[in-house]
């Protein structure tokens, strides 16, 4: 706020008006309300009058039986489309009849309302002043500011007391926010844990354990460690790349078997499950915001908002010759959280 | 009132008036404020309609929710579906899902009436926040936000914030594929946060993700909490409105300090009324001819299924496509990492949002106007707000884009790399040129200084009781082109009763100057703001 008497130049390259005409008095922050003078009374609403009670169509008995049968019809469509929604619904119900029959009776009822208010009803546009209901005068602010005063006053002259409160309230109130703790569980270690582990056989959606040929050439099957479908963090994909040549990364020798490698499908990025697979690119996409991962390059995204690769399981056979995982995953799956790097 | 017949009835009817007004006043003592109230004056623009249409888009959402709410199961128990032919969906049968799955498949193909309830409560949802979003712009571009109306803007705010949560919970209450899917990205985001972030989610879920604790505490927290918040908000909001009195375009006659426009009784409440109704009509329409969110084509949700080209309702596409352009930076040192989910979910809007709630104060440090108001700015008048928010609207835009470059990028045949690439610069080039163009269009606006409605007009005159003459603001009001200038100008004489003057009685306006002048030339007069206290 300025308080010189020159005009500012705005951002719009126009002048302002200078604010400083309301600061000129202690009655300032009054005029900062419309200019009004705190001193002056002001009239407030103006009371309904002669004019007010006249509608559009008074003089005119022509017109208004006009706009009276008009009214009259809207209102009866919606009666009649009352009965037909009833009728729709005891004979059974239909969507888009019971919407229509709605919508026909609203709209009647809606604009029937309309056309009464606007020709039969009275009421002409009318100026008032606004009246000072949002600026209390002088003395009204003052009266309450001394009534507050008299109750602040006693309770200012106990300081310790006041301190006290302040301390009790704020100790008693955290401790009352202690039960929020029960809304869920710790997480404790579980944001770093699947089901997987050493030995765990890899099971199809229906719990079938799985042996390498079930999977051809550029397939892609999503697996489960067994009896653990309902295990939202274990989620898998298994992908036969055939021939195709992929970089084995340092520490990942051995977790493939021949072409067969097995990534977490939890997105890294916000969790979603990773499920599109381009067999000529060997990329899979995340649906939700479209995180590219290059499969021949251990999973590395290549594209979108995701910066880390999906977590390899290392995959091996049983004496059965079915696929198990050799070990759980090395490093927690899914999405990025405070305690993780 | 011709005939003695008519003259009877109207005295008949006055006596049961009064009879049941002193009943009631007996008691409550109420007469004084009844004839305030039907006496309220509201003033006419279409603008003005558009927080009424939110408001009956609520009452619509609160009366096809409770019917909702009688069938819906908030259960994440596993079932298997079993429906037989004409009750039920035959595509699902024998699939597993969790019993809130099932009953709103039931609510939809089971329960008479069902499916159009819940078509027109999403309806209403998404012409709500529409609603909103709209009335949000009208409050911002006319600048009604200013003194005194600033706790409203927060207050509006807040309302946006408990809506856009109040929809989110409900979209995800089905625990449906789509929905589901949204569920794991917000889990994420939530885990994202620093220090807590795990903790928080946990809490939130009651478990890991996805846990069975979740369904039921949405249920609460859509049902109950968030309905609770609005309608306390909205109350808040509406009283204030009452007290302080609906803001005005400035016009001929029209001034800081008067109001213009109908009758609470009857004119206004009739009115309103057949708004609630045509509000009505057009979402039973929408809900029953326009399929909204067919959950039973997207199947019941499981974590590892997925459907491709998922969208969220509207109004969180813009949070969703900022989670999308976000690069793919993360920051881990320490031991710690803040995951990426964090900065577009979590910073982004919360940027937004302060900005937002801080613009009151915001603008008053621009135009260094401490200033109250009622009457309001033409956009144009404004070029720099105007060309704040229409560059805010072209950032909203750019990202919502986003949230579809799956679909787009199909549609358009453009790669979505290249489509997301595009977008990210646009978030920063889109609100520059929008802006500007904005901003250079105003001016041109201004320069024509026609207002495409207003004609001019003498200004009013009030008459006191002791014989004086009052102008109410004098006519040049209309298009002087700037508000605030003009309002005090106004005022000013009103309060310092300077502005009786021979011209004024003649009819002629009286000009900021105090020299009377042909109403006619100030249609072409440049719209600076010439006429401010300055010069008076
Ligand atoms: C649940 C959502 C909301 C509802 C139902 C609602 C309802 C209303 C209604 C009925 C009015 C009076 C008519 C009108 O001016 O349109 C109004 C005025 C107002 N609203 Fe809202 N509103 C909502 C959200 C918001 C938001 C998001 C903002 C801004 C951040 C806001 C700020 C205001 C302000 C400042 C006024 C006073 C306008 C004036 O006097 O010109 N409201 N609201
Ligand atoms: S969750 Fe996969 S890209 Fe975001």
């Amino acid at each position: 706020m300025t308080t010189t008497d020159h005009p500012s130049v705005g951002p719009d390259g126009v002048e302002e008006p200078s604010s400083s005409a309301f600061y000129e008095d202690d009655d300032a922050k009054v005029k900062l309300h419309f200019g009004i003078d705190p001193h002056e009374p002001w009239p407030d609403d103006v009371p309904r009058g002669q004019d007010d009670s006249r509608w559009r169509f008074q003089d005119n008995p022509k017109l208004a039986r006009m706009a009276e049968l008009k009214i009259a019809f809207c209102w009866i469509l919606t009666l009649l489309a009352g009965i037909g929604f009833a009728v729709t619904y005891v004979v059974g119900g239909q969507t888009q009849a019971e919407g229509a029959l709605l919508a026909v009776g609203f709209l009647g009822m809606g604009v029937g309302l309309i056309l009464w208010a606007r020709d039969l009803l009275p009421g002409t546009e009318v100026t008032a002043s606004r009246g000072s209901h949002n600026v209390s005068d002088r003395s009204k602010r003052e009266a309450a500011a001394e009534a507050l005063n008299r109750t602040i006053d006693p309770i200012a002259r106990r300081p310790f007391l006041f301190r006290l409160l302040g301390l009790v309230g704020g100790v008693f109130g955290l401790a009352a926010l202690f039960p929020i703790a029960s809304l869920g569980d710790r997480p404790h270690r579980s944001l770093y844990k699947t089901a997987w582990g050493p030995g765990v056989r890899v099971v199809d959606q229906d719990n079938q354990p799985l042996k390498p040929s079930d999977i051809k050439v550029n397939g892609i099957l999503t697996v489960f460690p067994e009896n653990g479908i309902d295990d939202a963090q274990s989620s898998t994909v298994l992908i036969n790349l055939g021939n195709a040549p992929f970089d084995v990364r340092p520490g990942t020798q051995g977790w493939n078997i021949g072409g067969l490698v097995a990534f977490s499908k939890i997105c890294t990025h916000a969790g979603c499950p990773v499920g599109l697979y381009n067999s000529t690119t060997h990329q899979l996409v995340c649906p939700c915001h479209q995180s590219t991962f290059d499969v021949l390059k251990g999973c590395n995204p290549v594209f979108g908002p995701a910066s880390r690769s999906l977590p390899q399981l290392p995959l091996a056979v049983d004496t059965e010759g079915y696929l198990i995982s050799s070990k759980g995953y090395q490093e927690p799956v899914g999405p990025g959280f405070w305690n993780r790097a | 009132m011709s005939t003695t017949e008519e003259r009877l009835a109207a005295q008949k009817r006055l006596k049961y008036e009064k009879a049941g007004l002193d009943a009631i006043d007996d008691r409550l003592g109420s007469s004084g404020f009844l004839q305030k109230a039907l006496d309220k004056i509201f003033p006419d623009h279409w603008s003005f309609m558009v927080g009424e249409i939110a408001m009956y888009c609520f009452v619509v959402l609160l009366i096809t929710g409770v019917y909702l709410a009688l069938y819906y199961v908030p259960s994440a128990s596993d079932i298997v579906y079993h429906p037989t032919p004409g009750h039920g969906y035959m595509p699902l049968a024998g699939q597993h899902m969790s019993e809130a799955y099932k009953s709103v498949l039931d609510i939809t193909f089971n329960v008479r009436a069902g499916l159009i309830m819940r078509q027109m409560h999403h309806w209403a949802a998404v012409v709500f926040m529409a609603a909103i979003a709209f009335h949000l712009c009208r409050i911002f571009f006319t600048g009604a936000f200013r003194r005194p109306r600033e706790t409203n803007w927060v207050i509006g705010l807040l309302l946006l914030l408990s809506v856009m949560l109040e929809g989110f919970s409900g979209y995800s209450l089905p625990d449906d594929l789509l929905s589901g899917t949204g569920l794991r990205v917000v889990f994420s985001i939530v885990e994202s946060i620093p220090f807590i972030g795990s903790w928080l989610a946990f809490d939130l879920w009651g478990s890991a993700y996805p846990g069975s604790a979740l369904i039921p505490r949405l249920f609460v927290v859509h049902e109950f909490l968030f309905p609770l918040a609005i309608l306390g908000l909205l109350t808040v909001h509406l009283m204030i409105i009452w007290r302080q009195k609906h803001t005005d375009f400035p016009g001929p006659g029209k001034t800081e300090t008067n109001i213009r426009g109908s009758r609470l009784w009857p004119q206004y409440a009739i009115k309103s009324g057949a708004l609630l109704m045509v509000v009505s009509g057009v979402l039973a329409a929408l809900g029953g001819l326009f399929q909204i969110n067919p959950i039973w084509l997207y199947g019941p949700y499981n974590p590892f299924t997925v459907s491709a080209g998922a969208q969220p309702d509207w109004y969180v596409g813009w949070l969703d496509g900022s989670v999308r352009l976000w690069p793919h930076w993360e920051f881990r040192s320490f031991g710690h990492e803040i995951a990426n989910p964090f900065f577009p979910g979590i910073l982004v809007p919360g940027i937004v949002f302060t900005l937002m709630f801080a613009w009151p104060q915001i603008d008053r440090w621009i135009y260094k106007d401490h200033a109250a108001h009622n009457l309001l700015d033409r956009p144009r008048d404004k070029p720099f707000r105007t060309a704040v928010g229409v560059g805010a609207l072209a950032f909203f835009t750019d990202l919502t884009l986003a949230s579809g470059t799956d679909i787009l990028g199909n549609d358009l045949h453009i790669p979505f790399e290249r489509l997301i690439e595009i977008l990210q610069y646009g978030v920063f080039v889109a609100p520059l040129v929008a802006g500007a163009i904005a901003y250079k269009a105003c001016q041109a606006l201004q320069r024509t200084g026609t207002h495409p409605i207003m004609k001019p007009v003498g200004g009013v005159l009030i008459r006191t009781a002791d014989g004086a003459y009052h102008t109410l603001g004098d006519d040049h009001g209309g298009h002087d082109g700037n508000g605030h200038a003009n309002g005090h100008d106004g005022n000013g004489h009103a309060v310092d009763g300077h502005a009786v003057d021979g011209h004024a009685v003649d009819g002629h306006a009286v000009d900021g100057d105090g020299s009377a002048h042909n109403p006619e030339e100030d249609i072409t007069e440049p719209a600076v703001g010439g006429a401010g206290p300055g010069d008076a």
